[in-house]
């Protein structure tokens, strides 16, 4: 073991990473606080909700090593539930919201249970399947208003003093959620549980073989991901005052794998690059028409080419290249 | 005489669609020894370990731990009754730092690992015993590297300290020299003896040079079933075995 007792070993900085964290987050919310002002409010909320929704899924990708195919499913029912109990129930925003959520988790209770149990591609098929199984329902069940989906959802005042009506008050609200939500999933990535979570993903027979049952991990990193996916589909839901099978479809799958993985894949700031960069070709490219959907695939082709790590992935990977010559 | 017997297993068979790999193995693990199991390749010491920690099911018979029956159990529960293995191909967490390795062995006893509302900073409390225990495998110095960055023979050390790290009852270690250089050699079989102290080891090796020093008992495998067992002594001069297996492996006098 001599052999490299002269080399310089390369050690991992976490108060470095932990300062750049902390400063990348404050530029995030000067600029999401002030755009607003400079950029259309609904599309920001948009892709906001949309951002929650790429780091719940980056949560279980990313950090717990599972290739989920049918996260639409937590989004799109969430939407349903929520839309549902503000229209038909007359809850209030923020119950509604709730309500929302908390199927999704409950779906993803079980989603995760079947899910689990397979690895690999296995488990992307069984996710996908049971989304599908969730679209027909949409499909089908008279709640979820069929093709039409449910649409006039009222958004009404939120904790009884915010009046979602303007669309300044909605703004903040919106922005105040996806904060809590991101920096819960930052603190379920640095916790006790993040760190076994990471093990799995790094090598699950030895987190076994050191008494781990690594099943109920990944379970628990599959209802928490479902869960606030349908914070974001729910939010989303009282946002545009619809819920519609778009947001249950797999093409919705599919597109929130291509926000995490553009942005960069277990980073942390990444899916919100990714899922921004997603939503403003969406709204910039839309008069391309159909050769909107071949720009998208040609950059997710140059992406997996040419900067695997993704945006954000390459940026911090050449940040440390610099800190460390 | 029973409370002597660690591990025990009775009859044990694994059979793979017609071929026997282990054809009913009876083993007894003494309490506080070194024990190896050596073989040919092929000989299926890997599958008698895969089996004795249940990450492959036996198609027949019985494995004993302290008494009791464990041949139901599953692969996490064999592990928090306190047997640990190691892997034969080196098995750390790649991407997690020297430190962190370590401290997910000590982080099950906490109790908090499904905390996910607490800060990973919680965990910090841990360090010094981990730290200890590079101190021990003389791994200190690499603590905030990642585990990736380690030179081969260094992450099978500190795989080894992962394992010491769960304070196991019965430690078992698949090859633990494999692939390794002669100075890297002599460090891991002493770090072997080191941690041997208070506890059971139960290795598989290829290499009679490294169970020649240190091991009390050997069991020797050939073709799935036991061709003999005694002292480094008795199985060296047993002709069986040094026609099965010194007589075509090189590795045998090195």
């Amino acid at each position: 073991m001599a052999e490299d007792q002269y080399k310089p070993h390369p050690s991992r900085d976490d108060a470095a990473e932990f300062r750049y964290h902390r400063r990348a987050f404050l530029v995030m919310m000067a600029l999401f606080l002030v755009a607003p002002m400079v950029v259309y409010p609904v599309f920001v909320m948009k892709a906001l909700c949309f951002a929650l929704f790429a780091c719940a899924f980056n949560l279980l990708l990313g950090f717990g090593g599972l290739l989920s195919f049918g996260h639409a499913m937590f989004l799109g029912m969430a939407g349903y539930v929520s839309a549902h109990a503000a229209k038909v129930w007359g809850f209030p925003p923020e119950f509604a919201i709730l309500a929302g959520t908390a199927a999704a988790t409950v779906l993803g209770v079980f989603a995760g249970l079947l899910a689990i149990r397979r690895q690999g591609i296995y488990f992307a098929m069984i996710t996908l399947a049971l989304a599908q199984m969730v679209f027909f329902f949409s499909l089908q069940a008279p709640f979820t208003g069929g093709e039409d989906g449910i649409q006039a959802v009222p958004r009404g005042t939120f904790l009884g003093f915010l009046d979602l009506t303007n669309t300044y008050v909605l703004y903040y609200v919106v922005l105040a959620i996806f904060t809590a939500g991101f920096l819960l999933i930052y603190r379920i990535i640095h916790s006790p549980f993040g760190q076994v979570l990471k093990a799995i993903r790094e090598n699950e027979p030895r987190a076994t073989s050191l008494g781990y049952r690594t099943d109920h991990y990944k379970l628990a990193a599959f209802v928490l991901s479902a869960g606030l996916a349908g914070l974001a589909g729910a939010t989303k839901a009282i946002v545009f005052q619809l819920a519609s099978l778009t947001d249950v479809h797999w093409s919705m799958s599919g597109e929130v794998v291509l926000m995490t993985l553009l942005g960069g894949m277990g980073t942390i700031f990444g899916p919100v690059v990714g899922a921004f960069a997603i939503i403003a070709m969406e709204n910039y490219l839309a008069e391309l028409g159909s050769w909107f959907t071949i720009t998208q695939g040609a950059i997710f082709v140059v992406c997996v080419l040419a900067f695997r790590r993704g945006i954000l992935g390459e940026l911090e990977a050449w940040l440390r290249r610099r800190r460390a010559g | 005489m029973a409370d002597d017997i660690i591990l025990e297993t009775r009859g044990l068979t694994k059979e793979f669609k017609g071929f026997v790999a282990v054809d009913r193995v009876d083993l007894k693990v003494r309490r506080g020894t070194i024990h190896a199991l050596i073989g040919p390749n092929g000989a299926g010491k890997t599958t008698v370990f895969n089996l004795l920690t249940k990450f492959l099911p036996p198609t027949s018979g019985e494995i004993l731990f302290n008494g009791q029956d464990i041949t139901h159990d599953k692969p996490a529960d064999v592990a928090r009754r306190g047997i640990i293995r190691s892997f034969q191909i080196s098995a750390v967490f790649p991407n997690l730092t020297v430190l962190e390795n370590v401290r997910i062995a000590l982080q099950r006893a906490t109790g908090t690992s499904f905390h996910f509302w607490k800060p990973a900073s919680s965990l910090d409390a841990l360090n010094d015993r981990a730290l200890a225990i590079l101190d021990r495998v003389d791994l200190r110095r690499f603590a905030q590297t990642n585990a990736v960055e380690l030179a081969y023979g260094r992450k099978r050390t500190l795989e080894i300290a992962t394992t010491l790290a769960m304070e196991p009852e019965l430690m078992l270690l698949d090859e633990p020299t494999s692939g390794m250089g002669h100075e890297d050699v002599d460090l891991v079989k002493s770090l072997i003896k080191d941690v041997a102290k208070g506890r059971t080891v139960l290795m598989v090796e290829h290499n009679m040079g490294v169970v020649s020093g240190i091991c009390d008992t050997i069991t020797v495998l050939q073709r799935g079933a036991v061709l003999t067992e005694g002292t480094y002594a008795e199985v060296s001069a047993n002709p069986q075995v040094i026609e099965a297996y010194m007589g075509t492996a090189e590795a045998a006098h090195g």
